[in-house]
């Protein structure tokens, strides 16, 4: 078979001590996170995946560190044996940013488990609840064609989704439901009334349809189903001999699957594609072959391989991914094939950074990841060489390097099967951000000919826009608030439905913030909430959250908000601003933020944590570069 | 394949799924005679050795295994 899903052909092989390395792993040990996203990068058999979770299990329950991976506790009920699933879980969610720990309801105990807040899984206090129910439990297994006995399945869905409103989660995740292949009258079962396609293709329907409000995240079970074949899926001796929900083969794609959601909603989606460029976007070595003798176009089967290939990465950009180039070229001579090749989709102003040099490819990701001020755990990298793709594997294991078979044609298909780019959200800002990135390198050039940062800063003519927390801006903030890592003062994750939580919180104040220049619109760029807090009889407010994107740093925002936050407390008698900075592997940035703003430091934790604090009477606002929109 | 190297290829899976390298079996040996074997790890167990072996057990047949010996047998008979 030239591409099975089921395999996940896209991640390499496991290595044969994968037992011994799991045994290994040292809860004394630093960089643990990167460690365990490493080791669960590997195609795992069931044996392998149980062996990580039980590592995962040890080093948790010997505290560990786990810098790198967010954490997520899953409460999980199921109409089937789920013990697989659970197995397999937390090296798929590894494979994805995530460090899952999973808190599994009894066999079949559904409703009861979600209706008793003293069940074992709404005990755990759960971060998510997966709702793993496929058609058996809805009673669509079997046909209803008597006229009026098809509604039990939805009077189930609408019982399920009455109970569980009632449960207190930050992320209830639904799954679609496969339609199995048997048929009962065949071609006609989808147009008739009551057949089990019917049946739950309705269900589906309304699941999509309750899936969609806030706090509510998809599953779209039915379509990795369709995707490994209903035929396999179904898998009729596995549900009588150990009620498998479905075929154990398939059970590596459906916990990635998971994986990659959990991901999503945890922020930890990769952000930009960094591609190769001989035999990766065009058919041979344009430093031997030459502008002419490259394979690309439409009319040769081999060049339209690699048109689908930069198609599939400009479909990426469009939806707000980042694209840049490594590649072991001549820097003119790359740029030449994007300039003046007339089958190329890919164009110089496509690529966000390019870096075409004799440096070998770990270290030109990580100038792609500084200059784009964005993570190593951001970047996919896209390579025909296997040699390059096991040298960036081994130097920095946080970046993903997908397999790639030897035929170019299935360059796109892998890449999008592996789902690093998984959303739980598209939003404008989204599809405006490649754009914002390249008009970046303009303003680069505007600052070179400007004498001095004021003068530049004063040059862009900035507009900046302060508003409270809203519903229509509610998930752009959920997504700064759960991306954010650098310039990030407490990095505390929201979901969006808590996020709305505050807008409603009268002790809370929020801030969003937005920035234009005469280049471009950046969106939202800052997000800050405070609450309210009393001492000694005076009401201070406590930052709780600060953050900022990276893209507008050494341009004052951070003043500007601090003066608005200044006035605004001003004017409902608060006495001053209390401020936190919690250390992690990546916020050093901001370590000195308060400092720099005039805060006074007031103590110190154990964890590194430092508190500050600035009474109003202390604050002078500064002279600005940006005007504030009316 | 031998009846001996059946039962290695079973003890090898046994020990794998159970993580615990001193698992001993016989064709004697019955499930419940060994530390971490319960039902969970029966099902465990019986898909590890559909997966390793690569072949599928009947529905019907799973019921009838008294020991190790009538898995060895009944794998074999399955090849």
């Amino acid at each position: 078979m030239a591409f099975d899903i089921a395999a996940l052909p896209w991640l390499p092989a496991a290595p044969a001590n994968y037992r011994q390395l799991c045994r290994d792993l040292d809860p004394a040990n630093r960089g643990l996170g990167h460690e365990l996203r490493r080791l669960a990068t590997h195609k795992l058999d069931s044996a392998q995946a149980l062996r990580f979770a039980n590592a995962l299990k040890r080093l948790r329950g010997a505290s560990a560190d786990l810098q790198g991976l967010s954490g997520f506790k899953l409460g999980l009920v199921s109409n089937a044996t789920a013990e697989f699933i659970v197995d397999a879980i937390p090296a798929a969610a590894a494979r994805h940013g995530v460090a899952a720990e999973i808190v599994l309801a009894p066999f079949d105990l559904v409703m009861q488990s979600i209706l008793d807040p003293s069940s074992e899984v709404m005990h755990a206090m759960p971060d998510g609840l997966l709702l793993a129910l496929d058609h058996r439990w809805f009673g669509a297994h079997k046909p209803a064609l008597d006229p009026g006995s098809d509604g039990f399945g939805m009077l189930k869905l609408e019982a399920l989704d009455a109970a569980v409103t009632q449960v207190n989660v930050s992320a209830l995740i639904w799954q679609t439901i496969p339609v199995p292949p048997a048929t009962l009258f065949g071609s006609l079962d989808r147009q008739m009334a009551g057949s089990v396609r019917v049946q739950i293709e309705r269900l589906n329907q309304r699941i999509v349809e309750y899936a969609a409000r806030p706090g509510n995240y998809l599953l779209d079970v039915a379509a990795f189903a369709e995707q490994g074949g209903t035929a396999k899926w179904i898998d009729a001796a596995a549900w009588n001999l150990y009620k498998l929900p479905f075929a154990l083969e398939l059970t590596p794609l459906y916990a990635d699957a998971l994986g990659r959601l959990l991901g999503a909603i945890r922020g930890s989606s990769r952000k930009c594609l960094v591609l190769d460029l001989d035999n990766t976007l065009w058919g041979g070595v344009i430093g031997d072959d030459g502008i002419d003798g490259i394979l690309l176009g439409e009319g040769s089967p081999a060049g339209e391989a690699f048109v689908s290939v930069q198609r599939a990465a400009l479909e990426l950009k469009s939806r707000g991914i980042l694209l840049a180039v490594s590649s072991k070229n001549y820097d003119e001579t790359a740029r030449g094939v994007f300039r003046d090749h007339p089958d190329m989709l890919l164009r110089e102003a496509d690529i966000a950074v390019f870096q075409a040099n004799w440096n070998d490819k770990p270290s030109n990701l990580e100038a792609i990841a500084a200059t784009l001020g964005i993570g190593l755990d951001a970047l996919v990298f896209l390579d025909d060489n296997g040699a390059e793709r096991a040298q960036v594997r081994a130097a920095l294991p946080m970046v993903a390097v997908p397999e790639l078979p030897a035929d170019a044609s299935w360059y796109a298909t892998y890449l999008s099967a592996a789902g690093y780019f998984e959303a739980v959200s598209f939003s404008e800002e989204d599809r405006g951000r490649a754009a914002s990135y390249a008009a970046n390198a303009q303003r680069s050039a505007i600052l070179l000919k400007s004498r001095d940062l004021g003068d530049y800063l004063t040059s862009l003519e900035m507009v900046i826009r302060f508003e409270r927390f809203n519903a229509l801006s509610r998930a752009r903030i959920a997504q700064l608030i759960n991306k954010s890592n650098q310039f990030n003062l407490t990095t505390r994750r929201y979901t969006e439905q808590e996020v709305a939580a505050v807008e409603s919180d009268p002790s809370a104040y929020t801030l969003q913030v937005r920035l234009a220049d005469r280049l471009g619109d950046f969106g939202m760029i800052g997000v800050v909430i405070a609450r309210a807090v009393s001492r000694q009889g005076e009401v201070w407010w406590d930052i709780d959250t600060w953050l900022m994107s990276c893209r507008v740093l050494g341009r004052e925002v951070e003043r500007a908000m601090l003066d608005h936050i200044a006035a605004d407390a001003h004017a409902t008698n608060v006495t001053g601003l209390l401020g936190t900075y919690r250390p992690t592997t990546k916020n050093g940035m901001v370590a000195e933020h308060f400092d720099r703003l005039g805060f006074k430091r007031t103590a110190e934790g154990e964890d590194g944590s430092v508190h500050y604090m600035l009474a109003l009477n202390d604050h002078i606002a500064s002279r600005l570069p940006h005007r504030e929109a009316a | 394949m031998t009846d001996q190297e059946t039962l290695n290829r079973v003890t090898a899976v046994v020990r794998d799924q159970l993580d615990d390298d001193e698992v001993s079996l016989t064709m004697d040996t019955v499930a419940k005679a060994v530390d971490g074997w319960d039902s969970l790890a029966h099902v465990r167990i019986m898909v590890a050795i559909e997966e390793s072996f690569g072949i599928e057990f009947r529905t019907s047949d799973i019921s009838g295994l008294d020991n190790v010996g009538d898995l060895v047998r009944l794998i074999e008979a399955s090849r």
